[in-house]
Order: C-alpha cells, then structure tokens, then sequence
C-alpha cells in the first residue's frame, strides 16, 4: 500500500503535474484512463446514433441515394432535393397540415394539461393521483394497441362508441377517420400529449409554498381568484418550457398518424412534414425509397430540433445544472 | 390577529358547496380513457360488439391463440406468438440492461470524475435528451446497413438503447450527485481501484433508481413500434407491436374480439408493472421530460 491517496487524487484532478517523468501524451491517458473507461460507452453510443446520424442526414440531403441508385451508385446533387421539395405541389398542404396538427394538438395537450394539473391539486390526494395515472395510461400502452383503440371507437355505426356518445348530443353518426381525419389525429395525440403538460405541472404546482395558498384563502380570494392570481403566475416557466418543447417533439413526431390515417384518406389529408420524410426514405409505395429526398425534408427538422433544444439548454439555466462535481474538491 | 388562528374553519364551509366541482370535471375529462380501456378488456370476451353493447354471449374464442393458435384463421400464416413475445421480451430486456449498464457507468464519471470535455458531455447529453431523436431514423438506417445490424434484433436493441440513453445518463447523474461521498472515499483511500469502487459501494447505494430506470427502459423497449417496424422488415424476429400494427393494417373491423384480446395480452404486462411501480414511475415520468 504505497499511499494510495495520492494516486487517486491525481487521478481525479487530471493533471499532470504529479508525474514528471512521463510524456505528456502517456501521462494524459494514465490521467483520464478511468473516464475514458466510464464514459467510453456512452461516448460511441452517441457518436454513433446521434452524431453520426445528424452528418448523415446532412449529406445525404445533398445527393440522390435512392433504392435505384443503391447505396453505392449515388451522386451529390448540391441542392436539388431542396428545390424539389418546395417548388414541388405538396409541400404547401404539407406544411399547413403539420402547422394545423402542431398548433392544434399543443393546444389540445397545454389546456387539458393544465386543467387536469389544477383539478387534480386541488382534490384530495389520493383521488388527485388515481386521475393522474389514468391519464398515465395513453403514454404507457403500446402505440399500436393505443392506436387500435381509437381507430375502433371511431368506426362507423353500430360499432364505434364516438359515435354513441355523440350523437345524444346532436352530432350526425359517421365514419370519423374519413371524414374528419384531423379530430381523431388530434384526440389521438392529445390524450398522449397531455399527460406530459399535467406531470410537469403537477410538480410545480406542488412545489409552491402551501402558506400562499393559505394566506390567499385567508384573505378572502375564491378558488379562481387563487388560480389566476397565485398558481398561473408561479407556473409560467414551466408552461414556457412545455409550449417550446412539446412543440418541437410534435413537429417530429408521426408515429400515431402512421397508426391511424398514416396521412390519409386520400392524397395527403393528414400528411405532416416528418411523416413525408419518413414516407419518401423508407415506406414509399412506389417501391423506390429515396434516401436522399427523405433525408432533405428530415434535415429541416434536424436543423429546428437542434436550435430548439439548444435554446432550451440556454433558457432553462443548463449552467446551474452542470455545477462542478464536489468529490473534486480535496 | 385571532383571526389568523382560525383560517382553516372559516374558509373551509365557503368551499364546500364547490368541493364536488372538481371531482365532476375530473371524471368527465378522464371518462374516455377509461371507458377505452374497459372496452377494450370486455370486447375481448364477447363474441361480438356493437358500440357498448355485447352482441352474443360471454366467449374466450377470442383468446384461442394463446392455447390453440392453429385454429385462428387469421393467424395462419403469421408467426406464432409465443415466440413473438419472447423476442418482445428479450428485446425489452436487453434494452433495459444495456441502458442500465451505460448510462450508470457515464453518470458516474459525470457525477464524480473531473476529465476533459466533461461539461461539454453534460451539455450534449441535455441536448439530445431534448432532441427529437425519431427526425434521423433515415439517417441510422444508413449507419445500421453499414454495421450489418439491419434487419437484426441487436440492431433495433443498439438503437433503441441510444435513444433511450441521453435521459438514462442525466438521471443517473442525478442520482449519484444525491449520494455522500465519504464511503467511497473511504474505498478509494482504502486502495480499492475506482471500477470496483463503483460496482461495490456506490451502485448499490443507487439501487431503488436503478430499479426505477429499469422499468421504465423496459416499459420503453417493450412497447417500441417504429424502430422494429423500420429496421426489422423481414419479420423473422418480429415483436408484438409490429404484429399488432399487421393484424390492424389487415382489414379494421374484420374481427375485434381477437384484436382487442392480443391487444390486452400485449398491454398486460406494462399494466401491471405500472399497477407496482406508479409512484417511481410518475416520478422519474415527471422529472425527465421525454415523449
């Protein structure tokens, strides 16, 4: 046991004062060789499934792979596949599909998100919870078995329980995913939606101090007085930080169109932006998959998700986050 | 001053009137969902439905395909679904552990260890983890033919614990910064190298997040429709999400019953994990936002 202690601190201080005589080269690895060891990993993990993905995507938006070309007869195209893209007729209904489904759904998912947060606050916690695992449920059932839920409840009549419950109401019995496609899209994707706005809600709202609660009630201020003037207030950021990045998960995902519609009826109906991507690159009809044309569509929202995720890193203090390890400190 | 002695009586009868309020709105918005589910669970019993309504008796013809798959017309010429599911398992598992494995030996050293790139790590980790990582399925499609892992389970389970890994390592590190760290200095002083240092005192003190990120990589794995649906196109080592997709891709209301029996065998095992671990799962649900 020749003083254990002192390797070990060089060691987690990674310098290299502690060992002269070696090279600075050797003496670095021998520094960092313990890191290396835990992060490398995770570290080809990333380069591998992320980083190289993102210059994938890049470069292949520049050139024309496609199933006819294989994966070796390709050539750069420069921008090509851009100005096919949106000189082409579909990118406008594309591009207004995915801004009615983003805006639409966000709406859907915030609201009803925040409605099921405060209600469920202000019961009785053991009740308040019971809601909120059920609102849990969408979000942890398998996306086909989900999908195939509410694919038979909007059948057409005698089958579909829509319908059922609509038509007491006054709404005409019909065929829902033929004829008004975006309702189910967008209940679909609420209902998995909002469970993310209630959770993040639900914590904030449990993190404010009760005496304001009580102080408020106290003085006289009713149920909506405190909402409005007290918990609205208090939550802003997180409502901020969920508006931001719900949007951006909306704008790329498809999975529940593709179980649903899969951008249908017809041509187009319910087609978003990540969907054509996916449509063009992998699952094409036409039996020709093009990479390259994929791949440009799918980079403008690599291209969103990367400034978006970076500003939330900025906005939402990643520097307190990241605060120095105290083990360290020796 | 009396009065603040007393805030609760007096503001307590003013309430009640509403108190019923919030409950009625509760159960009118969370109505669909569970009446999807309940419905779900009873159709898969009748021998046919019309709406809410059983139309013939109470059967388990239905359920056949777990005893007598053979004899379900519509399973004829697709995989047997004991097979499926240990593929969905092994998947699910595999998953679980590889994402375990990583991310608790990368949150350590970012929890622990001063190295080079470190903060840029951290940020980069924050960065995917709210990066839309479904938006570069075309390019890992490239990246997978290259490795030879197209079309093969280890593949999906690779990607799938990637994208799982950018929330797995933050966690991690959250939960290895909550522990003191005077035992393993103690270990390390005591001349204990750090590997084993981290295998024998600190990941056991980190045991009930271990246990929370597990599940939920195994809920995840287990439930993962796009990445086998796009990677595994052969089928030969199909999981239950790509099935169910199938036999709904099929004609939609050809029969319902058996639709929604597989169904609720697929989700049974996630219901009842949930049933166990709902508390650490809302938790770990809340604090990292993915989805």
């Amino acid at each position: 046991m020749d003083r254990p202690q002192i390797t070990e601190i060089t060691e987690m201080r990674g310098t290299v004062s502690a060992v002269p005589r070696e090279g600075r080269a050797a003496a670095w690895w021998r520094a960092n060789a313990t890191a290396l060891l835990f992060m490398g990993p995770a570290a080809v993990m990333v380069l591998l499934f992320f980083f190289v993905p993102v210059v994938i995507t890049l470069a292949l938006s520049l050139t024309n792979a496609a199933t006819a070309t294989g994966l070796s007869n390709w050539e750069w195209i420069g921008f090509a596949n851009f100005d096919q893209i949106f000189r082409g007729q579909f990118a406008g209904i594309v591009f207004r599909n995915t801004l009615f489904y983003v805006l639409a759904t966000l709406a859907f998912n915030v609201l009803v998100g925040l409605g099921i947060a405060l209600l469920s606050t202000h019961v009785e916690e053991r009740a308040g919870g019971f809601f909120r695992a059920v609102w849990l449920l969408p979000r942890i059932s398998p996306s086909p078995v989900y999908a195939l839920m509410w694919v038979w409840a909007a059948a057409i009549p005698p089958f579909g329980i829509l319908n059922e419950f609509l038509s007491p109401i006054g709404v005409t019995p019909r065929d829902w995913l033929n004829s008004d496609p975006w309702v189910i899209v967008i209940l679909v994707n609420g209902f998995v939606g909002a469970s993310l706005a209630m959770l993040v809600f639900t914590s904030a709202i449990k993190s404010i101090p009760e005496d304001l609660f009580r102080a408020a009630r106290v003085d006289g201020a009713s149920a909506w007085q405190i909402v409005r003037r007290i918990t609205l207030p208090l939550i802003r950021w997180p409502v901020l930080f969920v508006l931001v990045y719900q949007s951006m998960s909306l704008l790329a995902s498809y999975e529940y169109i593709l179980l649903t519609t899969n951008g249908g009826p017809g041509l187009y109906a319910t087609e978003v932006w990540s969907l054509w991507a996916f449509h063009t690159a992998l699952s094409n009809y036409y039996g020709n998959r093009e990479f390259g044309l994929g791949a440009a569509m799918a980079a403008i929202l690599v291209l969103v998700g990367l400034v978006v995720s970076f500003t939330l890193l900025r906005v939402f203090r990643f520097n307190d986050l990241v605060s120095e390890p105290r083990v360290e400190i020796t | 001053m009396t009065s603040v002695a007393a805030p609760s009586p007096s503001a307590r009868p003013r309430l009640r009137p509403l108190s019923v309020v919030p409950y009625a709105l509760l159960a009118a918005t969370t109505l669909p969902i569970l009446v999807l589910y309940a419905w779900l669970a009873y159709g898969s019993f009748f021998q046919n439905m019309e709406g809410l309504r059983p139309v013939g008796s109470f059967t388990l013809e239905h359920w056949r395909f777990l005893w007598d798959p053979g004899s379900v017309e519509q399973l004829r010429n697709k995989p047997a679904i004991i097979p499926m599911t240990i593929n969905t398992f092994l998947f699910a598992i595999s998953t679980a552990l590889v994402v375990l494995l990583i991310s608790s030996m990368a949150g350590y050293a970012l929890s622990r260890l001063a190295f080079p790139g470190r903060r840029m790590f951290l940020g980069g980790v924050l960065l995917l983890h709210s990066f839309p990582s479904v938006t570069l399925l075309i390019a890992t499609f490239i990246v997978l033919r290259q490795l030879g892992l197209y079309d093969k389970l280890l593949g999906v389970i690779l990607v799938k614990a990637a994208f799982e890994l950018p929330f797995g390592v933050w966690i991690m590190k959250g939960f290895f910064d909550n522990v003191p760290w005077e035992l393993e200095m103690a270990a390390l002083v005591a001349g204990a190298s750090r590997l084993r240092t981290w295998w024998r005192v600190v990941l056991p003190l980190v045991r009930p997040g271990l246990l929370a990120l597990g599940i939920l990589a195994f809920v995840q794995g287990w439930n993962e429709f796009l990445l086998p649906f796009v990677f595994m196109p052969s089928g030969s080592q199909q999981t239950l999400s790509t099935f169910v997709r199938a036999i709904l891709g099929e004609g939609r209301f050809v029969d319902y019953g058996l639709l929604a029996a597989v169904g609720l065998y697929y989700i049974a095992p996630v219901l009842v994990l949930f049933a166990l671990a709902q508390d650490q799962l809302m938790r770990i649900y809340a604090g990292g936002v993915k989805g």
